[in-house]
């Protein structure tokens, strides 16, 4: 046990000094704040040195008031088109909108003259507000005024409780429980995967550089692999655990900056004050208190329990796996080589992926997600997914049982594969050579 | 003592047997040289003393006591295929290495000076193993093979990647080793090093060992009562009821050299008593067989073309 000690200490030690750790631990939680703090800091930029676009109006319905705002300064202009039109060539403004007469019922005909391409957004903008004026007409015209209007509007929000059998109420979203099955779904995913494939990556190298059979003559072949998987599981753990801790100390930072606002609820803001909009207020208010709604469901959660349950089973599938990984890596010589063998050891995983999409997101009790998440090759992932939406506790152990008996069985088979592979040089190799391996006496 | 005693040492691999029925004796503090061809069983053998592989039926005593895991920290084992690990520096490996036979860190740490010191490496600590060059990294495998101060060494092709000076300086170490109480095994195709080093030496050819004992004894053993004669001359006639002349080459001028094979129970004085009489000698010497002659002479006997192929090239 000691030996084994030493080897996990080495693996360790040896890739957490790399500078390539170094890097990845610090740059990978940097990028998402920062890209978001470049992107609001851009529009903060953009929305603070934006001049209003000057749009010369040909009205001949004589129906419109143009108001000039912070993105369209309007000058209306009282000439027939051909000479605006001629004007308008001479000057630099940004657009000339034309508008001929028109039935309210059938507005058409408008024309808008640019001379570059203006953006969909600049267009659109310039559509709402012919829009909002000929909806007012229309509302004259039917004789509505705007309170009316604006009592008739109606928004539901169904508030979701979860009744438990003592009777206990908890307030529950599914959104946020989609998302956060999603995101720890993804992330066992790609753990196993990157992980797994370093213990590979090692394997092959010990087994290429020759080393292995110094060290098999001090240790057994068994105690290497699991000191090599112990190993590399640390460095995941440790790298996760920056990564946790780098991130939140990070949004927390950007988030306190731009005044815990989000972007998006920024944007509104910015609408809402513009055009003066009631209706946008009372959207935004909602908005918001759902907002915190959304928080307070989420620190509602059993957050502890998922914690733990999410630590689990990285730790169980990155073993089940990480086992698999290290037979293959054992039995070929190369990275290409172990190509042909990576895709049958992963297919488990990759089913429970596609399941996590499939079923569990969907339907997170039904029967395939049942299974999905008890059957230990998929498992982790599909577990992870599940977890938020509440699963029985004897669904939650049997899983766990089933996974560690899973991890021990693949231990187990790698084990007695690897002990040969690594030994084995100049072999053409295929599942047929790796089970009589397999069956070989020690 | 002995160092290591194998008894009917068999194993099979699932169609091909690999040792059969092996046994070999080593006497404590020599050097024993395990000789024979690639895919003999050698690697086999070392692997089954080194416990990375078992073996199907037999029984292995090292210095007395049946083979456990505990003998692993008492044995050193230089593989032929060499390697290290490539981004791990020269001192953190050897500590690992020493610690994983067992050693502590502080006293591997101690003997890594040391021996560091003995090879003049000792700035090496620092240095990259992939920066080193193969020689270089010869030296420090070796260290790693030696430094927890193993009662029994194992060496497969200990000579092969290194220069003739640096071959001299790991001789030099092979002895000292000796001196002090080791007992070395030899794995090699090289007769050379047999001849000069090895006390003991085992035969292996087809997964069973055919020769085995003192390398004194087997030379005794395989002599053929043949004699090497420098002369002035190349006419003279022996009886050919007591000798036959196998080859005469003229050295320079007027001086030959005669292989002269004499009939059981002839013995040297009596031929020099013989050949004074009608030529002018200059040299005389018994023409003692070498271990590579004795190896042919063997494997012809026994019919094995491959291995008297092999030998020869070797």
């Amino acid at each position: 046990m000691n030996k084994v000690w030493l080897i996990i200490q080495r693996e360790f030690l040896n890739r957490v000094q790399k500078k390539s750790f170094l890097i990845t631990t610090i740059l990978v939680p940097l990028i998402f704040p920062a890209i978001i703090g470049v992107l609001v800091y851009i529009m903060k930029k953009e929305a603070e040195s934006a001049k209003a676009d000057t749009v010369q109006v040909v009205d001949e319905s004589g129906k419109f008031i143009f108001e000039s705002g912070k993105r369209f300064a309007f000058v209306p202009l009282s000439m027939p088109l051909e000479q605006a039109k001629k004007a308008y060539n001479e000057t630099k403004d940004f657009a000339l909108l034309y508008i001929p007469p028109f039935d309210i019922n059938k507005p058409e005909g408008m024309v808008i003259y640019t001379k570059e391409n203006p953006s969909i957004e600049k267009v659109g903008n310039l559509e709402s507000i012919l829009q909002d004026r000929i909806r007012d007409l229309k509302l004259e015209a039917y004789k509505i005024d705007k309170e009316t209007l604006k009592s008739l509007k109606v928004s539901i929000n169904l508030k979701q409780i979860n009744l438990s059998d003592t009777g206990e109420e908890k307030s529950s979203n599914s959104q946020i429980l989609y998302f956060l099955g999603f995101g720890l779904g993804i992330l066992i995913y790609m753990f196993v995967l990157i992980y797994g494939i370093q213990i590979m990556q090692g394997v092959i190298d010990e087994k290429t550089s020759k080393i292995v059979e110094v060290i098999v003559s001090s240790v057994k072949p068994f105690q290497l692999m699991l000191g090599k998987i112990i190993g590399i599981a640390s460095v995941g753990l440790l790298q996760f655990t920056i990564w946790i801790i780098l991130i939140t100390a990070l949004s927390t930072g950007v988030l306190g900056y731009f005044g815990l606002k989000m972007p998006q609820q920024q944007a509104m803001e910015e609408v809402a004050k513009q055009m003066d909009n009631e209706e946008v207020k009372i959207a935004m208010e909602q908005q918001q208190s759902k907002a915190t709604e959304v928080f307070n469901n989420f620190f509602q959660l059993p957050l502890g329990k998922i914690a733990f349950v999410f630590v689990f089973y990285f730790l169980g599938g990155y073993l089940l796996y990480g086992a698999l990984f290290a037979a293959v890596g054992s039995a070929v010589e190369s990275m290409q080589e172990s190509q042909q063998f990576q895709f049958p050891i992963t297919l488990p995983l990759l089913i429970g992926y596609f399941g996590l999409f499939m079923f569990i997101l969907r339907d997170p009790h039904g029967s395939v997600s049942f299974w999905l998440s008890v059957i230990p090759f998929t498992s982790p992932v599909a577990m992870v997914g599940r977890i938020g939406s509440g699963v029985p506790d004897w669904q939650l152990a049997l899983s766990m049982v089933l996974l560690i008996g899973g991890f021990l069985f693949t231990t187990w088979i790698a084990g007695r594969v690897y002990r040969v592979g690594i030994l084995m040089t100049g072999t053409k190799v295929s599942w047929k050579v790796m089970a009589k391996w397999f069956m070989m006496k020690g | 003592m002995n160092a290591l005693l194998a008894t009917d040492v068999t194993k099979i691999y699932s169609e091909h047997k690999a040792l059969d029925h092996v046994s070999i004796t080593i006497p404590e503090k020599t050097i024993y040289g395990l000789l024979g061809p690639n895919g003999a069983g050698k690697t086999t053998l070392i692997r089954i003393i080194n416990q990375i592989i078992n073996s199907d039926s037999g029984e292995i005593l090292i210095f007395g006591e049946k083979l456990k895991e505990k003998h692993i920290e008492i044995i050193g084992y230089l593989p032929e295929e060499r390697g290290l690990y490539k981004k791990m520096k020269v001192g953190e490996q050897l500590l690992y290495l020493a610690q994983l036979k067992g050693l502590s860190r502080h006293d591997a740490m101690a003997r890594i000076k040391v021996w560091l010191e003995k090879f003049e490496i000792k700035d090496w600590w620092h240095k990259k193993v992939e920066d080193l060059s193969k020689g270089m990294a010869q030296k420090v495998q070796f260290i790693s093979t030696v430094l927890h101060e193993p009662k029994l060494i194992i060496l497969d092709e200990p000579f092969s990647g290194f220069d003739p000076v640096n071959a001299q300086l790991i001789t030099e170490k092979i002895l000292e080793l000796k001196e002090n109480g080791s007992t070395i095994i030899f794995s090699t195709h090289r007769m050379e090093t047999v001849e000069s080093l090895c006390d003991h030496i085992a035969l292996i050819n087809k997964s069973k060992k055919i020769l085995e004992g003192p390398k004194k004894q087997v030379k005794e053993n395989y002599r053929s009562n043949t004699f090497l004669v420098e002369h002035k001359g190349n006419g003279f006639t022996l009886p050919s009821d007591k000798y036959e002349i196998k080859n005469q080459v003229r050295i320079e001028e007027d001086l030959y050299s005669t292989t002269i094979k004499a009939t059981e129970g002839i013995k040297g004085n009596q031929v020099i008593r013989d050949l004074v009489d009608i030529t002018e000698l200059y040299s005389f010497q018994e023409k003692l067989p070498t271990m590579a002659d004795i190896f042919i002479g063997l494997v012809k006997a026994d019919g094995d073309e491959a291995l008297r192929k092999h030998l020869q090239e070797v």
